[in-house]
C-alpha cells in the first residue's frame, strides 16, 4: 500500500513537500555551533550482535580526540559509519550541521572532507610513493579532469613538502609496496595530508612503529589539530597519554566515559572494563 | 633536467607533467612498435606494388592481407590489455565488440554491392531477398554512407560497452563474475546473430563484398591500402592508450586494479573510471573488427564465439599484460604461429594454444616482454 501512503503524504497540508525542502547533503561544512561531527543514537548490528549501541558522540571543530576501548568496543565500526562504509540501522550522523552523512556515499563523504587512515596500512603497492601522494591530493575527482590533469609547480612543491614531512624524501621513487610496515603507515598519513580533509580519522597510527617514530607521529598529529579535527583510535596507552587532550572510552558499542586522560583513568567503570574486576 | 622542475630535484619528476607531454618517454617497446609500423607503411606498398612479382623481395597480395589481419588482432589485443592489464578487468567477451565493429563495416560493404548481387535487387542484400523481405529494416538505413558506417563502427561497440559497463560496474560486479557475464554477453549476441530474423544474414553472415569507397575490394592496391590503414590504426590506437595510461586517469585506473576500496575511500568514483576505460577499449576493439572484415571478406556470427575472446586473452598473456606493446606483439605473433602451424598440424593448434597459455601462466607470468626484460636485467 505504498501508493496509498504516498497519496496521503501528498494530500497533507501541514508540511512542505520533500522536493522543496533544502537538500541536506549539499553545500559546505557548517560548524558555527562548534561540533564538526555529530553521531546521535547510532546503532549498528551484525546478525544480532550490536557493534554500536545507541552511540552518541560529538567531535568539535579543530579538536584532537582519542578514542580507546577494548577489542570489539565498536571503534572501527564507528569509523565505518562516518565514512559511509556501513549504514547504521538507527540514528543520525551529520558532518557539520548541513551534511547528512547517512545520505551520502563513501566517495561523496571523502570528497566533502573526511579522510581516513586504515588500521591495516593500505597504499597502492604498484605505484611509486610520489604517485600515491599525487592520487590522494585534494582536487577534482572526475574522469575528464583526471585525463587532462597537469602537475604544476605548486603541487610538485606540495608533494615534496609532504615527502619531507613524513620522512620519505629518499624513498619518493620507490614502489609503495616495497616500503616497510612503518613507512607504509607514514605514507598513509602523508596521503591524508595531501587530501587535506577537515576531519582526519586515524585508526591505530603507531602500530608497528618504533618509539622514535611514535614521538614523531604524536608531534605531527598534535600539530594537525586546530586546522583539522583529528580523531585517533589507538590501543597504545602511552601514545594516547602523550597526545590526548580529551579521551572517549567506548565499551560494547556506546560511550562509557569521556574526559581528560586523568579523569578517564580514575573512572571506576573504565578500570573495571580494562582490568576486568 | 631534474633540477629545473623542482627546487630539490625530487622524485616528483617521475610523474608526467601531462599525458600528452613526451608520450613515449622511457617506452622503448612503444618506440619499436611505432618504428615498425612506420617501416611497414612505407615498405609494404613498395614491395607489393612496385617490385616485380618475380623478384625475391616481392610481397604477395596474399601475404599483405595476412599481415593486415595480424595487425587487426594486435589492435584487439591492445584494447584488451587496456582493460585487463591496467584496470584489472578480465574480459572474456571482447570478441563481441570486435564482431560488432566488423558487422557495422560489413553492413556498409553489403550496401555497396547494390544490384550486383545474385538477385540483382538494387537495395536489399541477397539474404533479405532470399528471406522474402520487402524492404530494408530501419537499422540498415544510412549504412550506404561510409561516414555513417565509420561512425557506427565506434558507436555501436561503444554504446554496448557503456551500457554493459554501467550496469556491471555500478553494481560492483568484479573479478571472475565480470568475466563470466562478459562471456555470457558475447554468447548471447552470437545466438542472436545466428537467427535469420535479426536481419544480419544469420548463419552465413555478410559476405560477397565488392567495393569499398568505390575501389574493388580484391584489387592489390586496395589490399595494400587496407593494410596501411590497419598499421595506422594500430599506431594511433597505441598512442591513445599510452596517453591514457600516462595521464592521472591511468594512475587512478591502475590504483583501482590494485586496491579498489582504497581508491574509493580517497574520493574517486571508481565505477565511472572503469566504465570510461571499458568503453574506450570496446571502441578500439570495434575499430579492429571493422578493419578485419574487408580484409577477410566475411563476417559471420562465429566471430562472437566465446572461444575467440578467450584466444585474445591468451595473446595478451603471451605478449605480456600491462605493457600495451607486449599485447600487440602477442596478438600478431600468436596468430603468425597459428598460420604456420595450421598449415601442417591443423588439429594440434588448439592444444598448442592451450599449452601456451598454461606455460605462460606458470613460467612467464609477465609474458614475452617480461622474459626479454629479465634477460636484459641479468
Amino acid at each position: 500500500m505504498q501508493w496509498l501512503d504516498d497519496t496521503r503524504a501528498f494530500m497533507r497540508r501541514d508540511q512542505v513537500f520533500d522536493i522543496v525542502r533544502p537538500v541536506a547533503s549539499s553545500g559546505r561544512v557548517d560548524t558555527r555551533h562548534g561540533p564538526i561531527l555529530y553521531l546521535e543514537d547510532v546503532t549498528v548490528s551484525f546478525d544480532g550482535f550490536r557493534a554500536l549501541d545507541a552511540l552518541t558522540l560529538y567531535i568539535d571543530d579543530g579538536e584532537l580526540r582519542c578514542i580507546i576501548g577494548p577489542n570489539g568496543a565498536g571503534k572501527s565500526t564507528m569509523m565505518d559509519v562516518i565514512t559511509g562504509r556501513t549504514r547504521p540501522d538507527n540514528g543520525a550522523a551529520w558532518f557539520g550541521q548541513r551534511l547528512d552523512l547517512l545520505r551520502m556515499d563513501e566517495t561523496e563523504i571523502a570528497q566533502a572532507g573526511i579522510g581516513r587512515k586504515f588500521q591495516k596500512p593500505t597504499v597502492f603497492p604498484r605505484h611509486r610513493v610520489v604517485e600515491n601522494l599525487e592520487l590522494a591530493m585534494a582536487g577534482p575527482r572526475g574522469v575528464w579532469s583526471a585525463l587532462t590533469a597537469r602537475l604544476d609547480r605548486s603541487t610538485r612543491e606540495r608533494i615534496d613538502e609532504v615527502l619531507e614531512e613524513i620522512g620519505l624524501a629518499d624513498q619518493g621513487r620507490a614502489l609503495a609496496g616495497q616500503l616497510s610496515h612503518g613507512q607504509k603507515q607514514w605514507l598513509e598519513i602523508g596521503m591524508l595530508l595531501m587530501q587535506d580533509p577537515r576531519v582526519l580519522l586515524v585508526d591505530e597510527p603507531v602500530a608497528g612503529m618504533t618509539h622514535q617514530e611514535m614521538d614523531r607521529t604524536a608531534e605531527l598529529l598534535t600539530r594537525l589539530a586546530g586546522r583539522h579535527s583529528v580523531v585517533v583510535v589507538e590501543h597504545d596507552m602511552e601514545f594516547v597519554r602523550s597526545i590526548a587532550r580529551k579521551v572517549t572510552v567506548l565499551h560494547q558499542g556506546s560511550v562509557l566515559a569521556e574526559g581528560s586522560m586523568e579523569e578517564v583513568q580514575s573512572d571506576p567503570r573504565v578500570i573495571e572494563v580494562y582490568l576486568g574486576e | 633536467m631534474t633540477a629545473k622542475m623542482t627546487p630539490s630535484g625530487s622524485a616528483t619528476d617521475l610523474i608526467p607533467l601531462a599525458a600528452h607531454r613526451r608520450i613515449l618517454h622511457g617506452d622503448l617497446g612503444g618506440k619499436i612498435l611505432l618504428g615498425l609500423m612506420a617501416a611497414l607503411i612505407v615498405l609494404v606498398p613498395i614491395l607489393n606494388l612496385a617490385v616485380p612479382s618475380d623478384s625475391p623481395l616481392h610481397i604477395s597480395t596474399y601475404a599483405v592481407t595476412l599481415m593486415g589481419r595480424y595487425l587487426c588482432f594486435a589492435l584487439l589485443a591492445l584494447s584488451l590489455d587496456l582493460v585487463w592489464g591496467y584496470c584489472g578487468i578480465l574480459s572474456l567477451g571482447h570478441g563481441a565488440f570486435f564482431a560488432l565493429g566488423g558487422y557495422a563495416m560489413g553492413m556498409y560493404l553489403m550496401r555497396q554491392i547494390g544490384d550486383r548481387g545474385v538477385y540483382g535487387d538494387p537495395v536489399l542484400p541477397d539474404f533479405m531477398v532470399f528471406l522474402g523481405w520487402e524492404e530494408l529494416p530501419w537499422y540498415w538505413l544510412g549504412f550506404d554512407q561510409f561516414w555513417f558506417a565509420a561512425f557506427m563502427v565506434l558507436a555501436v561497440p561503444g554504446t554496448l560497452g557503456f551500457v554493459f559497463g554501467w550496469l556491471a560496474f555500478r553494481s560492483r560486479v568484479t573479478g571472475v563474475y565480470l568475466s563470466i557475464i562478459s562471456q555470457a554477453m558475447t554468447y548471447a549476441l552470437m545466438l542472436a546473430f545466428f537467427r535469420n530474423e535479426m536481419g544480419f544474414g544469420g548463419n552465413n553472415g555478410l559476405t560477397d563484398f565488392k567495393d569499398i569507397l568505390g575501389f574493388s575490394i580484391s584489387a592489390p592496391s586496395t589490399r595494400v591500402a587496407l593494410f596501411v590503414a590497419s598499421a595506422l590504426a594500430l599506431a594511433l590506437s597505441y598512442l591513445i592508450c599510452r596517453a591514457i595510461v600516462r595521464s592521472r586517469l591511468g594512475r587512478v585506473v591502475t590504483a583501482v586494479r590494485d586496491a579498489e576500496p582504497r581508491t574509493r575511500s580517497i574520493g574517486y568514483r571508481t565505477d565511472r573510471y572503469k566504465v570510461w576505460v571499458w568503453t574506450v577499449s570496446a571502441m578500439l576493439a570495434g575499430l579492429a573488427g571493422a578493419l578485419y572484415v574487408p580484409q577477410v571478406g566475411i563476417i559471420n556470427p562465429s566471430e562472437f564465439s566465446p572461444l575467440n575472446s578467450i584466444e585474445a586473452v591468451v595473446w595478451v598473456a603471451v605478449g605480456g599484460r600491462g605493457t600495451l606493446f607486449g599485447a600487440a606483439l602477442g596478438g600478431a605473433l600468436v596468430n603468425y604461429a597459428q598460420t604456420l602451424l595450421t598449415a601442417w598440424l591443423a588439429e594440434l593448434w588448439l592444444f598448442v594454444l592451450g599449452g601456451l597459455f598454461v606455460a605462460v601462466t606458470l613460467f612467464f607470468p609477465r609474458g614475452l616482454v617480461g622474459l626479454l626484460r629479465r634477460r636484459e636485467g641479468s
